[in-house]
């Protein structure tokens, strides 16, 4: 197996390039941001690299109240648009592993269709649906307008009074709408990688033994099936918590997220070494998370993805 | 044992997957208290047949009732069988005694109830002791040991095995047929196994059904089976045989005269109807080997040896006859000797018992 690799030159010859790739591209970019990090931010904005400048003091700003508030509601935020698309995902998930293997390959595509258009075309088209003269709120007026001229069909007098429409935009609702529409794929392609390979026998038994749908569900399929969970829970998670398009766009001032913040030091704050401090700590806690889950996938057995 | 009310009937049962009939009306019935067998090659239906008596398919016609209930529209849940998996199916993320309490669990038995159970179905199985392993501690003996007690705790009025023995090495599979017999003479309750090798139907079962291409072929017993098979297909599946090509040339003597390929006309006894193209056929232990021409009251043919297979307690010994036509025969080694008595190129005579003849008519 592998022998490949004992061959020295195939190797160097198969694995430099895209070392050398990874290395110029993004190791060395990442290790300037990291020593951004240390430094000041000048007068007009400028980095600020002296001895003298040098501290951590981009690290325990970021410790301020101000801006722990932002971290704990991007974890909010975070945890609620994962927790949806658990419960959206996992029966979505089933449906196309049980579904005749007809079908299943155009159900998948279905799932991974979105990805076809750019992100930002699909966050406009969410505010074109959100909106205050969206199509929801349309859809809403019709309705009411219909059951109101319904009523006057009747002779009843207008029951439901003037149409106000609903403010969809613009808030957390919409910043978490908007996350779980881009993530759901995430949890739903890992969760029917594994119910895909369940062995259907498991669940024959469980109805054999007299458990009916539902039990053999709770006492069965999940169980079977938490490697998928947890691998879609943290692809969900560390993706929902590192979001900036989505908040920027649908967010109001109730819903800015760490992304957001990172944005705003390196675009209007020009505070290059807070924002390259902020980057970091975000990457250490998506780090911290991968290694608890790679320490438990171990201790079970099985590998981490 | 047939004549009692059966504990199962499949009447005219039919399964149709698409255009493919996986089941062709079938009817069998199944008494209380037997080994039943269902014996044929893969893709003859006999795991259709048996997942339909569990409820994970339903007939697309006839109808099939266990224990007096039809079992119509019946969900696999509330039926009063228990079926052991081929892969076991026992749950990889439960000890051994949560998987064989989990049907007392589902369905409500109470926790000092269960826990009894549960401990005399693991010495039923052998495997008290066991209780806390986690199945990826078990060897595939023992889960499977697993799965028989986790079926049977459940105390339901058939078990099911679904080609039980086929995923374990061949000493234990012939220690486990011992061990299911037993199992079914203590439990006392009617066992119906799939199963695709004859040994294991033979060994095990008190009757059998031999399947072909979605139809039962033959219900009998062991023997009945292997020595009144009543078409090529069961003769053939069932045990080796020398089949020979003829055709009847009248009724003589109160016996069936043939004019048979490559032997003279031969008069065998035979109490049905025969006509036309016909074929006999002889078991390879029922022939015995002469360097003389064989008795006149014996049917035989001379041949020459091609090649002798020696298995420690009998040799296999193949022959060719003039004509071309192959014929074995299975030699006892009774007496001890290193030294071959039979050897490639000598001319021998085969002959058996008339009333040893298997008359195919189909």
């Amino acid at each position: 197996m592998q022998n490949w690799r004992r061959n020295k030159f195939a190797f160097s010859v198969l694995f430099l390039p895209p070392a050398a790739w990874l290395v110029i591209f993004f190791t060395l970019p990442l290790a300037i941001v990291w020593v951004y990090s240390f430094g000041a931010r000048g007068p007009l904005g400028e980095i600020i690299l002296d001895w003298s400048a040098v501290s951590l003091g981009n690290y325990a700003r970021s410790l301020e109240w101000i801006n722990l508030e932002i971290v704990a509601k991007s974890i909010w935020i975070a945890v609620v648009a994962t927790a949806i698309c658990i419960g959206l995902g996992f029966p979505l998930a089933m449906g196309i592993a049980f579904a005749s293997p007809r079908y299943r390959n155009i159900l998948l595509l279905l799932v991974i269709l979105p990805f076809w258009t750019n992100l930002l075309i699909r966050t406009y088209a969410w505010i074109a649906v959100l909106r205050e003269r969206g199509h929801v709120n349309f859809a809403l007026e019709w309705l009411h307008d219909t059951i109101n001229g319904g009523l006057a069909v009747l002779g009843l007098p207008a029951l439901l009074g003037a149409f106000e429409p609903l403010q969809l935009l613009y808030n957390q609702n919409a910043v978490i709408i908007g996350i779980v529409y881009v993530n759901l794929p995430f949890m739903v392609l890992p969760l029917y990688a594994t119910l895909e390979k369940l062995d259907r026998s498991y669940l024959e038994a469980s109805l054999d033994l007299g458990a009916g749908q539902w039990r053999t569900l709770f006492s069965v399929t999940v169980p079977l099936s938490l490697p998928g969970i947890s691998t879609g829970v943290l692809l969900t998670f560390i993706l929902a918590l590192g979001s900036f398009l989505t908040p920027d766009l649908l967010g109001g001032p109730d819903s800015i997220m760490i992304g957001n913040l990172i944005a705003q030091q390196f675009g209007s704050a020009r505070d290059w070494p807070f924002g390259a401090a902020l980057s970091f700590l975000l990457m250490y806690a998506t780090f911290i998370i991968l290694w608890v889950k790679a320490m438990v996938a171990k201790r079970e057995g099985g590998s981490a993805f | 044992m047939t004549e009692k009310p059966g504990i199962i009937s499949i009447r005219n049962v039919s399964r149709r997957f698409g255009t493919v009939t996986a089941v062709h009306t079938v009817s069998l019935e199944i008494g209380e208290g037997e080994f039943f067998a269902l014996l044929g090659p893969s893709g003859c239906g006999k795991t259709t047949l048996l997942r339909m008596l569990a409820g994970f398919e339903s007939p697309t016609e006839g109808e099939i009732v266990i224990a007096g209930i039809p079992m119509l529209g019946v969900d696999p849940n509330r039926r009063p069988v228990n079926m052991v998996f081929q892969s076991y199916a026992v749950f990889p993320h439960m000890t051994v005694e949560q998987n064989v309490g989990y049907g007392l669990r589902v369905t409500g038995v109470a926790r000092a109830e269960a826990a009894e159970r549960v401990k005399e179905a693991l010495s039923l199985v052998k495997l008290g002791g066991f209780e806390g392993r986690m199945p990826s501690q078990l060897s595939g003996g023992q889960r499977q040991r697993v799965a028989l007690a986790r079926a049977l705790v459940k105390r339901p009025k058939v078990l099911l095995l679904d080609e039980p023995l086929s995923a374990l090495d061949a000493k234990l599979r012939e220690a486990m047929q011992i061990e299911l017999v037993r199992l079914q003479k203590t439990v006392g309750i009617t066992f119906v196994i799939v199963t695709h090798d004859q040994d294991e139907a033979l060994s095990m079962a008190n009757r059998i059904a031999v399947m072909e291409a979605g139809r039962v072929r033959q219900v009998a017993a062991p023997a009945d089976l292997y020595e009144f098979p009543n078409s090529r297909f069961v003769a053939g599946f069932i045990g080796k045989l020398n089949l020979f090509e003829g055709r009847v040339a009248g009724v003589q003597d109160g016996k069936l005269a043939l004019d048979i390929k490559g032997l003279d006309r031969i008069a065998v006894p035979f109490d049905g109807h025969a006509s036309g193209e016909i074929a006999i056929a002889i078991r390879p232990e029922k022939l015995r080997l002469d360097r003389q021409p064989s008795a006149a009251d014996r049917i035989g043919v001379r041949g020459r040896v091609s090649e002798v297979a020696y298995y420690g307690n009998e040799s296999h010994v193949y022959l060719k006859t003039d004509d071309g036509t192959s014929v074995t025969a299975n030699v006892p080694n009774s007496a001890r000797s290193t030294r071959p008595t039979i050897v490639v190129g000598d001319e021998l005579w085969a002959s058996w018992d008339a009333a040893d003849t298997l008359v195919l008519t189909e």
